[in-house]
């Protein structure tokens, strides 16, 4: 059973035109051309204002296999499930997909708020194509998933959102399906619910084929047996999840601001430990977990402030604070308006792989005034062997004890 | 969840391409079948929730179904008895001649929105899940018909309160509004493809529908001749109104031949309706998608 091929996707390519009036325009021309049997007949090619959102894409997929999708928003990772779920149709190429397709995208399709939770699971289930039977038997297992037996017969207009997406969830992990498609899904709820989320697809992982969107680095390295990095419609780097993971983070570096001077005070370089100069600053640092990372600045800061203090901070992807750390009072740089030099270590970094930005904050030690912030100074990619799910990784030991 | 289950499902491949599914209709047209079968669950359920969450926020309920054909029926009456408007003879009372034509009049209007509207509410669902689509059309077809039902009931009122007893005929009422909805639908569906694409076309029709009304024969009886007649003969629905309210309430139905012509080419309508309704879907969810 593990051999079945059960995706087959050959040189698709689909087209998309930005402009909406353009794009009202050709749909009534394609459904002309539908009818009168034109379409699809000749080659590819694109009209004014229309791009190729997908290019020349071609991949298999067997039951077992769990194919990672990353890339960048807009990369054409969600258009490519719409092609795999048979909402829209290629404008070349060939999909063959073999048996039920199943897809975790919109969690709680056809839900009314009016309605109750129990209510909702029927239709949820209907749209899903599950047959009333098939609820009747698993109803008491989606509403125990979703944990809102005290909520089941209240209207899911007074839901949270949370709970919306537990309850959408619950009913389309329901569905056994061949083919399974996952986009972005496991961004609700709270943390257990994600994980329970997660361990369920890990359950369904052997019965089907998977494809997983997701932009959580984490999970793919954890749920995929391959993945398939998209670059602007066209497939870069493809194979194991982690030298793709790896590649797709190389690329999806945060936007370095260039040095700049604010209020009279500029950064004129910032060079990492091993680094070749002149260093392009929207490169990527590579640095292994629990190596120390450092730094060195060259900064000039208006005469007058005499005392200068630097702090340095980490932040995510999502530019949540991740650590800090800063100089103390007492320990200034001393500052005469000739162009200042100071190297900054953080010894052991315990990030956990990934992506950071680190920002660089000037401040006057005499006043505490906040002389500049430089947002995003440099990045740095963490290298290591696990993937976490926090992000520090701490250093530890784990020994059994008698 | 069983390993026969999956063997059993995985014989069933899906091929998708560029060409025109008009090129194996044979394939296409098993396909429709399939599907049409496979939507009844789910037209059940949407109609179920539509029909529960259409008046669960209102204090009068399913009183709102009655009100359109009562107040209309009402207004015109007074508007009569008033001398206001005058009417040629209809044959049968005036209020149940009105509370029939209405009746009948508001349930193809719902016939005919109905496609469109349920389309156009489901544009979250089409773009991300694959369901069968055809359960769209017949959920819609179903509460237009509960609808019809509910509203009979004035129907029943009004016959009992005019003491008609109903002709022998009157059993042929119920086919007649079947091949009533029927037309409204075929319209319907047939507005679908360029009507999701262009807001016009659902504006228009909201502008259309009281016009066509008053083209109709609902206020007044049917014209047999002169250039009332011909009006008659361009308007679908008044052979097949006329010929429903002269079933149930007795008379001679003035375009009973046309009944028969409109049902005939409404059947036809509604299967190349449903064909390009299959081929259009996946085309417009391409351009709705945003």
């Amino acid at each position: 059973m593990s051999a079945d091929l059960l995706v087959a996707v050959e040189h698709v390519s689909k087209k998309y035109c930005r402009g909406l009036r353009q794009s009202l325009w050709y749909g009534l021309r394609d459904f002309a051309g539908e009818l009168t049997g034109q379409r699809g007949a000749g080659r590819l090619a694109l009209r004014a204002g229309e791009f190729l959102a997908l290019d020349d894409i071609s991949f298999e997929l067997r039951r077992g296999e769990c194919l990672g999708l990353v890339g960048a928003n807009g990369a054409g990772k969600s258009s490519l499930l719409k092609l795999l779920n048979g909402l829209v149709r290629p404008d070349a190429g060939r999909i063959a997909i073999t048996g039920r397709v199943g897809g975790l995208i919109e969690l709680g399709a056809g839900f009314n708020p009016l309605l109750t939770g129990r209510e909702n699971i029927y239709v949820n289930g209907a749209v899903l194509g599950m047959t009333r039977a098939e609820m009747d038997r698993r109803l008491d297992d989606i509403v125990s998933f979703a944990e809102l037996e005290q909520f089941i017969d209240a209207p899911v207009q007074s839901y949270s959102s949370g709970m919306r997406a537990r309850l959408g969830y619950a009913v389309a992990s329901r569905l056994d399906p061949d083919v399974l498609l996952i986009d972005e899904v496991l961004a609700v709820g709270d943390l257990s619910f994600r994980l329970k989320c997660l361990n369920s697809i890990e359950q369904q992982l052997e019965r089907s084929a998977v494809i997983f969107v997701t932009h959580q680095m984490t999970q793919v390295a954890r749920v995929c047996t391959r993945a398939m990095h998209l670059v602007h419609g066209r497939m870069g780097t493809r194979g194991d999840p982690v030298s793709v993971i790896e590649s797709y983070l190389a690329l999806a570096t945060p936007a370095t601001t260039a040095f700049q001077s604010v209020a009279g005070t500029a950064v004129t370089r910032a060079v990492f430990a091993g680094e070749d100069e002149p260093i392009a600053p929207d490169i990527p640092y590579r640095i292994g977990h629990l190596q120390d990372l450092v730094l060195d600045v060259e900064l000039t800061v208006p005469a007058q402030h005499r005392n200068v203090m630097l702090s340095v901070g980490v932040f995510d992807r999502e530019l949540q604070g991740i650590g800090e750390c800063a100089q103390h009072r007492d320990t200034p740089l001393r500052n005469t308006g000739a162009p200042l030099r100071a190297r900054i270590t953080l010894p052991r970094i315990n990030l956990s792989r990934g992506v950071y930005t680190v920002t660089l904050g000037v401040n006057c030690a005499d006043t505490g005034l906040i002389l500049a912030r430089f947002p995003s100074l440099r990045a740095i990619l963490v290298t290591g062997d696990h993937p976490m799910w926090a992000p520090v990784h701490f250093e530890s030991s784990f020994e059994q004890v008698q | 969840m069983n390993e026969t289950g999956h063997a059993a499902r995985a014989t069933m491949v899906t091929v998708y391409t560029a060409e025109s599914r008009l090129r194996h209709p044979r394939l296409l047209w098993r396909e429709m079948r399939r599907d049409l079968l496979a939507s009844r669950e789910l037209a059940f359920r949407l109609f179920v929730r539509n029909f529960r969450a259409r008046y669960r926020q209102s204090v009068l309920g399913y009183v709102w179904v009655f009100l359109p054909p009562a107040a209309g029926t009402l207004l015109f009456l007074f508007l009569r008895q008033a001398g206001i408007f005058s009417v040629a003879d209809t044959g049968v009372p005036y209020g149940a001649f009105l509370v029939c034509g209405f009746v009948l009049w508001q349930t193809f209007t719902d016939a005919v929105q109905s496609p469109l509207r349920m389309v156009s509410q489901s544009r979250a669902m089409l773009t991300r899940v694959n369901f069968p689509r055809e359960a769209l059309i017949l959920g819609g077809l179903a509460e237009v018909l509960v609808t019809f039902m509910v509203r009979a009931l004035l129907l029943v009122a009004v016959l009992a309160w005019y003491r008609i007893v109903p002709a022998t005929d009157a059993w042929f009422f119920l086919p007649a509004v079947l091949v009533l909805v029927g037309t409204g639908i075929a319209i319907g569906l047939a507005l679908v493809p360029v009507g999701m694409l262009y807001q016009d076309v659902e504006n228009g029709l909201a502008l259309a529908l009281p016009f066509w009304m008053l083209l109709t024969p609902v206020l007044y009886p049917a014209q047999g001749a002169g250039p009332g007649a011909l009006l008659m003969n361009l308007n679908p629905v008044a052979p097949v109104l006329d010929t429903a309210r002269a079933w149930l309430l007795g008379g001679a139905a003035v375009h009973a031949q046309g009944f028969y012509i409109v049902g005939a080419c409404a059947g036809v309508l509604l299967l190349a309706g449903w064909f390009a309704y299959r081929l259009a879907l996946p085309i417009l969810i391409e351009r709705m998608s945003a």
